[in-house]
């Protein structure tokens, strides 16, 4: 009687996508994070997203860290593979299994507590190194497992639930992400899935390192009035400064735009970004540009959110290294040891 | 679009498609949670209450709940491992029958003292038997006439008792009776004239629509031994009279007596049993699980054959000729059956029952008895009151308005017993009392529901049956055996508990979605207001059922309006178990009809 399960019957319309499954089927175990948390809203949107991508999910590598957010993925996509890593840790994990095998889709989850606290030095290594995957903080700018503190990205002088302000500088985890090399870079609210769910795919899409900041209010603890990370608050403040159609490979566009009004960006997969402008003239590919709005936002207190900053040709972590196409873990012994032969040439060149 | 207005009773009451659908209007969820509980007396009293037959319906009932029935709307066929298909409702009332309480009758009521008011109701059946009721416990002096021998009418003598036993019929009379102020004359009534100078206070005529329609074809007359009219017939075998049928036996008609007649002559010595039928197979009259039943007797059923004649030797039937039809529809999608053009068809056999339909017949009502007839021979009556244009004459069954069924003839008696009782105490007759509603909210805990909430995915259980060599054999043996308490239990957690309604409260919402994250059917949006046609085409999942409303809610902050579809809503709580505000709640909403007994108390 109890907590059960979300039933199994679903609505007759329910179609399948490509990949021959379900949006359904796209779903993990049920969440037994507070009713109401933000990070819910986002394991929907990533839901929507792999089936709208008609992703097949074991080629899905979820990690994460520790925290609530930490916790989101075995609320989505329950038949791919999952790693929770030691708090702050997930970014090593992350690239030392993309290392391995290239050919899984990575999504790194995490929180504003393990990505800018005790894994911020971690957080700014695995976006320089420009490790291919999308990777989502669930921000929500308080340690909702332990209670409601302050975490490192909520803002200077926002109160706690306990009437407290907060005296310390916030982290900005997408300035950072721009700064540190992240290829691409947006900002959404648990809120809008009209805005996520397309964020998401692109970032899915995107051959280098997708990062995504996500403002995902903890209804237990911050989203009260003086919060600014509350659903009320960020509705109130929210900047949007595009909107995004995802469009997948070639397909054919149907969509209309007035002339002037949508800046397109091909990746280097061949997906098309669309961008509809929403007021103000404003360049994603514009790396400077793109750390000056955002500061600007923060400096007059506006949430920024859309596509704030992409490089359409990303280069990642296997084009640095020069790694092989194949992916490391499938080579055979062979090729892993070439034998004596092979080590006394390369000995014999550095000699 | 307007914020929906949950205080109309109509609003969540619709949501209850079964208990909506079902013409007395029984709280049919309710009484289902109730069986799953074991509390068989309980849900046998609240049918009792709503539809006054509850044995007889849970065995006969012509079930438009079962049509309405959410269940086969959202049923999974992968699922369920079968086709999608409601709750059994008719078969689980009869599991509140068959294991209530031996005592059951200390929970129904006594007549108190007489009031000195005489009602007279003609006729036995269903329609007066629910006028006694309602009035007997008002303290009216009710008088039943009726041509038979014993009360029960067309439930007695048309349903053949391998269907329903006798037993079954005795008991439920009984408890009407049971209660005092009613008298039962064996008396056929031959003047309405004679009735009314009886001085009763009010007449209520229940009396059916006892003639079936006549075969006029070449050879009728000649081979008239050998033709019977299969109402009579049915009503010739119930009481004793006809005992035999010859070997090969036609059926005509595609009804639900054609049903009872062709399995009753398998039990009378009918081997060769067929039933012919003018229309094509899938527009037959008769309810689809007795088409059933029938054919599993070995009983086929041939469509598009219209007879023609009567073929006879000496005075004795030989067979019958048929002609072939087809089905051809004109632009305003009439159906006409035109010739196939196919050479005419002869079927051999011994005897010929006729049930191709019923109708009303009123020859015992004087011309100048005040009583006024439209040109299809039917009493012209206010059809929220059942009044008559002599006032204090009133119908109801299938005498009002035509052949319908018996849930149909409990639910007018009701009506009609309101007027009666209003008129008496000189109230407005044409204000109808509004029904009885009380909605109070499950909710036990954070997780927790006084429901069981969880919907299962078994498909429908069958009823078992006796072995058809055995039934075949024994005219009186029944053939449904009736679910067991544990296959009824099965049964009764198919039920979405469609009445325990999610109640929204905009003012609450933060919206946060966790509601249109959890839906299982995507029934909730949150979206921009719009025309209705608009909105449902935009929704998380299209509502395409237009019969179905829209729940709009509004007082969002963001201005936007909370809708949800009605339709396939599972009633699972989940929406209410993750919101974070208790914006939604799961409220179980019970609504009862009001009967003649309350229907005047104005506090």
């Amino acid at each position: 009687m109890t907590y059960i399960t979300k039933p199994k019957l679903h609505h007759p319309s329910l179609v399948k996508n490509k990949a021959g499954y379900t949006r359904r089927d796209y779903e993990g175990a049920v969440s037994t994070l507070c009713a109401g948390c933000g990070h819910d809203s986002i394991s929907a949107a990533i839901i929507q997203a792999c089936y709208e991508l008609d992703i097949l999910p074991h080629q899905v590598a979820k990690l994460s860290g520790i925290g609530c957010s930490s916790k989101a993925p075995t609320y989505f996509v329950g038949a791919s593979h999952g790693f929770n890593t030691v708090h702050g840790r997930m970014p090593s994990v992350m690239t030392g299994a993309n290392l391995a095998n290239r050919d899984l889709i990575y999504m790194g989850v995490s929180g504003d507590g393990d990505s800018a606290s005790i894994g911020l030095g971690q957080f700014a290594h695995i976006m320089r190194r420009g490790v291919n995957m999308t990777y989502i903080v669930m921000n929500n700018g308080v340690y909702g497992l332990t209670k409601g503190q302050f975490s490192a990205t909520a803002d200077k002088g926002s109160i706690s639930k306990k009437g407290v302000a907060n005296s310390d500088e916030s982290i900005d985890l997408v300035s950072l992400a721009i700064l540190m090399g992240a290829s691409f870079v947006g900002r959404s609210f648990s809120g809008d899935k009209h805005q996520l769910v397309p964020l998401i795919k692109a970032a899915m899409a995107h051959g280098g390192a997708a990062f995504l900041d996500v403002i995902s209010p903890c209804v237990a603890f911050n989203n009260h009035a003086g919060s600014t990370k509350s659903y009320e608050y960020v509705r109130e403040h929210n900047e949007a400064l595009n909107r995004l159609d995802f469009i997948e490979g070639r397909e054919e566009i149907t969509t209309q735009y007035d002339p002037g009004t949508v800046t397109t960006v091909q990746q280097h997969d061949g997906s098309l970004l669309r961008l509809r402008k929403l007021g103000e003239d404003y360049d994603p590919s514009d790396k400077i540009a793109a750390m000056k709005r955002v500061q600007e936002g923060q400096a007059a207190g506006e949430v920024v959110t859309g596509l704030l900053y992409v490089d359409p040709t990303p280069r990642d972590l296997h084009h640095h290294l020069n790694t092989v196409a194949q992916p490391l873990n499938t080579l055979g012994t062979a090729d892993l040891c070439p034998g004596p032969a092979a080590l006394d040439r390369i000995n014999a060149s550095l000699r | 679009m307007k914020p929906t207005d949950i205080k109309n009773p109509d609003y969540f009451h619709k949501v209850v498609d079964c208990q909506w659908a079902c013409p007395a209007h029984t709280p049919v969820p309710e009484y289902i949670r109730l069986i799953a509980h074991g509390r068989y007396s309980d849900a046998y009293m609240i049918n009792w209450k709503s539809n006054v037959f509850p044995g007889i319906l849970g065995r006969t009932c012509d079930r438009p709940c079962e049509p309405a029935c959410r269940r086969s709307r959202v049923e999974d066929e992968t699922l369920v491992k079968g086709k999608k298909e409601p709750v059994a409702i008719c078969r689980l009332k009869r599991v509140a029958a068959d294991y209530k309480d031996d005592d059951i009758a200390i929970h129904m009521p006594k007549a108190p003292a007489r009031n000195g008011k005489r009602i007279a109701c003609i006729g036995g059946g269903p329609a007066s038997l629910t006028v006694a009721r309602d009035l007997a416990v008002l303290g009216y002096e009710i008088v039943i006439y009726d041509q038979d021998p014993k009360l029960g009418g067309f439930i007695r003598t048309q349903i053949p008792h391998f269907r329903l036993p006798e037993s079954v019929i005795d008991e439920e009379v009984g408890y009407i009776t049971g209660i005092g102020n009613i008298e039962f004359r064996h008396q056929r009534i031959d003047s309405m004239k004679a009735v009314l100078a009886e001085k009763y206070d009010a007449v209520f005529v229940g009396c059916g629509a006892p003639r079936g329609r006549e075969l006029d074809v070449p050879g009728r007359q000649e081979a008239a031994a050998n033709i019977h009219i299969g109402i009579d017939w049915l009503s010739s075998v119930s009481f004793g009279h006809t005992t035999k049928v010859g070997k090969r036996v036609i059926v005509l008609g595609g009804g639900n007596t054609a049903m009872d007649c062709c399995r009753t002559a398998r039990r009378l010595g009918g081997e060769d049993v067929k039933v012919i039928v003018r229309s094509g197979f899938e527009e037959m009259k008769a309810s689809p699980w007795e088409k059933e039943d029938a054919m599993g007797e070995d009983i086929p059923i041939l469509n598009f054959l219209v007879p023609k004649e009567v073929t006879h030797e000496g005075g004795k039937i030989t067979g019958v000729l048929f002609e072939k039809v087809r089905a051809e529809y004109d632009a305003k999608g009439r159906r006409n059956l035109v010739p196939s053009g196919e050479p005419d068809q002869h079927f051999e056999c011994d005897d010929v029952l006729v049930a191709i339909g019923q109708e009303n017949s009123f020859p015992w009502i004087e011309k100048d008895a005040g009583i006024e007839f439209d040109k299809w021979g039917l009493p012209k009556l206010n059809e929220a009151t059942f009044q008559s244009t002599q006032p204090t004459v009133f119908f109801g069954g299938d005498a009002a308005f035509g052949p319908k069924n018996i849930i149909w003839a409990a639910a007018h008696g009701h009506d009609a017993a309101i007027s009666i009782h209003k008129m008496l105490i000189g109230e407005n007759i044409e204000e109808r009392p509004a029904p009885g509603v009380n909605i109070v909210s499950q909710k036990m805990g954070i997780h927790e529901w006084s429901y069981d909430n969880d919907p299962t995915v078994d498909k429908r259980f069958k009823v078992p049956h006796r072995a058809k060599v055995e039934a075949l054999k024994d005219i009186m043996a029944e053939v449904e055996l009736g679910f067991d308490p544990e296959l009824a239990f099965k049964e009764a957690q198919r039920c979405l508990n469609c009445d325990v309604q999610t109640v929204f409260e905009g003012k609450l919402c933060i919206e946060c979605d966790a509601c249109v994250d959890i839906c299982p059917m995507d029934c909730i949006t949150f979206t921009d207001n719009g025309e209705e046609k608009d909105v449902r085409l935009r929704l998380s999942a299209p509502a395409v059922n237009v019969s179905q409303d829209l729940y709009v809610g509004n007082d969002l902050k963001t201005g936007r309006i909370m809708v949800k579809d009605e339709d396939v809503c599972l009633h699972c709580g989940l929406c209410a178990e993750r919101c974070p505000t208790g914006a939604w709640d799961m409220r179980k909403y019970y609504m009862e009809m009001t009967h003649a007994e309350h229907a005047c108390r104005k506090h």
